[in-house]
C-alpha cells in the first residue's frame, strides 16, 4: 500500500521531465481539479451530503487570494492562508443554513447559497471586476525562496499540495471520524441510537470539505492568472459531481480518476470544436445511465468477475 | 408613486412568468420527486421554437402552439425515456436533468445563434392601457392575466377534477395511490409534460418582453428554484406565492441596487430557510 502510493508519488514527480511544457501545464490542472473533487468527495462520497454549491469554496479561496495578491500584499504564504480560511468560514457559515436540510432540499439550498456569492462577485464590479473577472493573478514569487513562475516549479508547489491533501484524506476516511461519517451516511438513525451526534459529524465534514476545495481555488487563482464569476457557478459546481461521480463517490481516489478524464476531455474536446458543453451534457446524462458506480465501481466489478 | 406603480407591475408580471415554471417544478417534484434541472431549457426551447413557428408561419397562435408542443414531447421523452431509468434517486436525476439542460442550451445555442433576439407581441398588446391618469403597457397586463388564469386552472385541476384527485392521492402517498388502482406511471408522464408545457408557455409570453439569448434557461432557472424553495416543493400556493415574492424583489432589486440584484432575492431566501427548511408551504 504504502510502496504503490510512493511509486505513484515518485512516477508523478518525474513525469514533468518527461513532458512539453504544454503537457506539465494540463497536468497540473488534472491534479488541482483533483484536489477539488476530493473535497466534494468527502461531503458526498463519505458523509453523504449531495451539493450543488461546492464552487462556492473553490471561488472563495480564489477571489480571496487573487484579490490580495493583486489590490493588498502579493505574499504567498499570507494569501494563501487567509484564502484557507475564507473557505473554510464560508463552509462554515452555510453549513449552518443547508445541513437544516437533506436530499433534494439540501441541493436546492447548497445551490442558492452559492448562488449568493455568484450574485456578489457578479455585480460588485468595483471590488471583483463583475462578469470580466479578475485578471492579472502573478504566480507566487513573495514569500518564497525561489519564484515559481515557471509551469514545472509551480507543478511541484501543486503537486506537493496534492499528495498532503491526498494524505490527510485518507487518514479522515480511514479514521474513527471516517467510518461515523460512512454509518451516517447508510443510516443516520441508527447511527443516532447509538450515541453519535450525527449532526456535528456532518458538519466537521462539510466545513472540511469546504476547506479542501478552498485549497483547490488557491492553487487554480495562481496557475490560471485570472478569475471570473464562473468559477461559483451551477456549472462548475455540477462538474465537480460529475468528476466525483464518474471516478466513484466514496472511494479514496475515484474523484482523481474522474478529474483527469473530465480535464483531459475539455481540453481535447475544444481543440476540435466549440461544443464542449454539448459533449459535457452527454457524458452527464452517460455517466448516470451507464457508469452510476463510476470508473472505480467498474473496475472492481470487472476484477470480481474474472477472479 | 408612478415610479413604485410602474415597479409593481413589471414585477408581479415577472412573478407570473415565474410561476408558469415553478407551478411545473413543483408538481414535478411532489409527484415524482424529481428535481428537474431541464425546466430552464423548456422555457428557453419553448421561446426558440416558437420565434422559428412564428418566421415561418406569421402566426402568433401557431407559434405558441408548436413551442408549447416540441417542449412537451421533450419533456415526456425525458420522462419516459431518461429519469425512468434512475427512480428514486434524487442526485443522479438532478445530474442527468442538467446533463439535458447544457445539452438543450447549447444547441439552441448551435441552431439559433448567440445573438439576444426578441419574439414579436401581438398588435393588440402592443399598446397602453389607461387607468385614470396612468398608462400601463398592455403587455404585462396581458402576462399577469395569462399568469392568473393558469394558477386558477391548474387550482381547479387539481381540487375539482378527477385527475387532480389522482394527482392528489399520489403525491400524498404513490404506494397506495397504486393500489387503489391509479396509474401513477400514466400520471407521471402526464405531469411531467404539462409542467414542460407550463415552462415552455412562459418562454413563449416571456419571449416578447425579456428577450430570447443564450443562459436565459440558467438565468430563469434558478430564479424558479428560488420560488420553490420560498414556496416549498410540491405545493401551488407556495409556488404562486413565492412567485410572486421573488418577482417583486427581483424587480425592485434591479431598480434600487443594481449592483446586488442577485443578492436581494437570495437573502430573503437564505432567510426564510433559517426558519423553515422547507418553505413556507412544502411538504417533506
Amino acid at each position: 500500500m504504502i510502496l504503490r502510493a510512493g511509486a505513484a508519488v515518485g512516477a508523478l514527480a518525474v513525469l514533468p521531465l518527461a513532458l512539453s511544457s504544454y503537457q506539465v501545464d494540463l497536468l497540473t490542472k488534472m491534479l488541482i481539479f483533483a484536489i477539488f473533487a476530493m473535497s466534494l468527495n468527502l461531503s458526498l462520497g463519505y458523509a453523504g451530503l449531495p451539493s450543488l454549491g461546492h464552487a462556492a469554496y473553490f471561488g472563495v479561496g480564489a477571489y480571496t487570494v487573487g484579490l490580495l495578491a493583486v489590490r493588498v500584499w502579493n505574499n504567498f504564504w499570507v494569501d494563501m492562508a487567509c484564502g484557507l480560511v475564507a473557505a473554510a468560514v464560508a463552509a462554515a457559515l452555510f453549513g449552518l443554513l443547508a445541513l437544516r436540510a437533506e436530499g433534494s432540499y439540501l441541493l436546492m439550498i447548497t445551490l442558492a447559497l452559492a448562488q449568493v456569492l455568484w450574485g456578489i462577485a457578479f455585480g460588485w464590479r468595483r471590488l471583483t471586476g463583475g462578469d470580466d473577472g479578475l485578471p492579472g493573478i502573478p504566480r507566487p514569487a513573495e514569500g518564497l525562496p525561489l519564484s515559481l513562475a515557471d509551469g514545472r516549479r509551480f507543478y511541484y508547489l501543486v503537486l506537493v499540495c496534492f499528495v498532503a491533501s491526498v494524505a490527510v484524506l485518507a487518514l479522515v476516511t480511514r479514521s474513527p471520524f471516517g467510518r461515523a461519517l460512512v454509518g451516517i451516511r447508510e443510516s443516520a438513525r441508527r447511527m443516532e441510537v447509538l450515541g453519535y451526534d450525527t449532526w456535528r459529524y456532518k458538519y466537521v465534514a462539510f466545513v472540511l470539505a469546504g476547506l479542501f476545495a478552498g485549497l483547490a481555488g488557491n492553487l487554480f487563482v495562481y496557475y490560471n492568472g485570472f478569475v471570473s464569476p464562473a468559477y461559483l457557478s451551477i456549472v462548475f459546481s455540477a462538474a465537480a459531481l460529475i468528476m466525483v461521480i464518474l471516478g466513484g463517490a466514496g472511494t479514496l481516489l475515484g474523484p482523481v480518476l474522474g478529474s483527469a478524464v473530465i480535464v483531459y476531455l475539455e481540453n481535447a474536446v475544444s481543440a476540435y470544436t466549440q461544443r464542449w458543453l454539448l459533449v459535457l451534457g452527454l457524458v452527464y446524462v452517460a455517466v448516470t445511465l451507464f457508469v452510476p458506480e463510476g470508473l472505480v465501481g467498474l473496475l472492481r466489478r470487472r476484477k470480481d468477475q474474472a477472479a | 408613486m408612478s415610479f413604485y406603480l410602474i415597479q409593481i407591475l413589471n414585477g408581479v408580471s415577472f412573478g407570473m412568468l415565474l410561476f408558469l415554471l415553478a407551478a411545473g417544478l413543483s408538481l414535478i417534484y411532489g409527484l415524482m420527486r424529481i428535481l428537474n434541472l431541464a425546466h430552464g431549457s423548456y422555457y428557453l426551447l419553448g421561446a426558440y421554437t416558437a420565434l422559428s413557428v412564428a418566421r415561418a408561419t406569421d402566426s402568433l397562435l401557431v407559434a405558441a402552439l408548436g413551442g408549447v408542443a416540441v417542449v412537451t414531447a421533450v419533456g415526456v421523452f425525458m420522462e419516459r425515456v431518461l429519469l425512468r431509468r434512475v427512480p428514486r434517486a434524487e442526485l443522479p436525476q438532478a445530474l442527468l436533468s442538467f446533463g439535458m439542460l447544457l445539452i438543450i442550451g447549447d444547441l439552441c445555442l448551435w441552431h439559433w445563434g448567440g445573438t439576444p433576439q426578441t419574439l414579436p407581441r401581438p398588435e393588440v398588446l402592443s399598446g397602453a392601457v389607461q387607468v385614470g391618469t396612468f398608462f400601463f403597457p398592455a403587455y404585462r397586463l396581458f402576462v399577469i392575466g395569462v399568469g392568473v388564469m393558469v394558477g386558477v386552472a391548474l387550482w381547479l385541476l387539481q381540487e375539482h377534477t378527477r385527475l387532480g384527485a389522482m394527482i392528489r392521492a399520489a403525491i400524498d402517498d404513490a404506494e397506495i395511490a397504486r393500489t387503489t388502482g391509479i396509474n401513477v406511471s400514466v400520471l407521471s408522464t402526464v405531469v411531467f409534460g404539462l409542467g414542460a408545457a407550463l415552462a415552455a408557455l412562459g418562454g413563449i409570453i416571456g419571449g416578447p418582453m425579456l428577450g430570447v439569448y443564450p443562459g436565459a434557461d440558467f438565468e430563469i432557472l434558478l430564479l424558479a428554484f428560488v420560488v420553490v424553495i420560498i414556496g416549498g416543493l410540491g405545493s401551488l400556493k407556495g409556488a404562486f406565492v413565492g412567485a410572486l415574492l421573488v418577482g417583486l424583489l427581483d424587480t425592485f432589486g434591479k431598480a434600487r441596487f443594481p449592483e446586488l440584484a442577485m443578492f436581494t432575492i437570495f437573502a430573503p431566501m437564505a432567510l426564510i430557510l433559517a426558519v423553515r427548511p422547507t418553505g413556507l408551504f412544502g411538504v417533506r
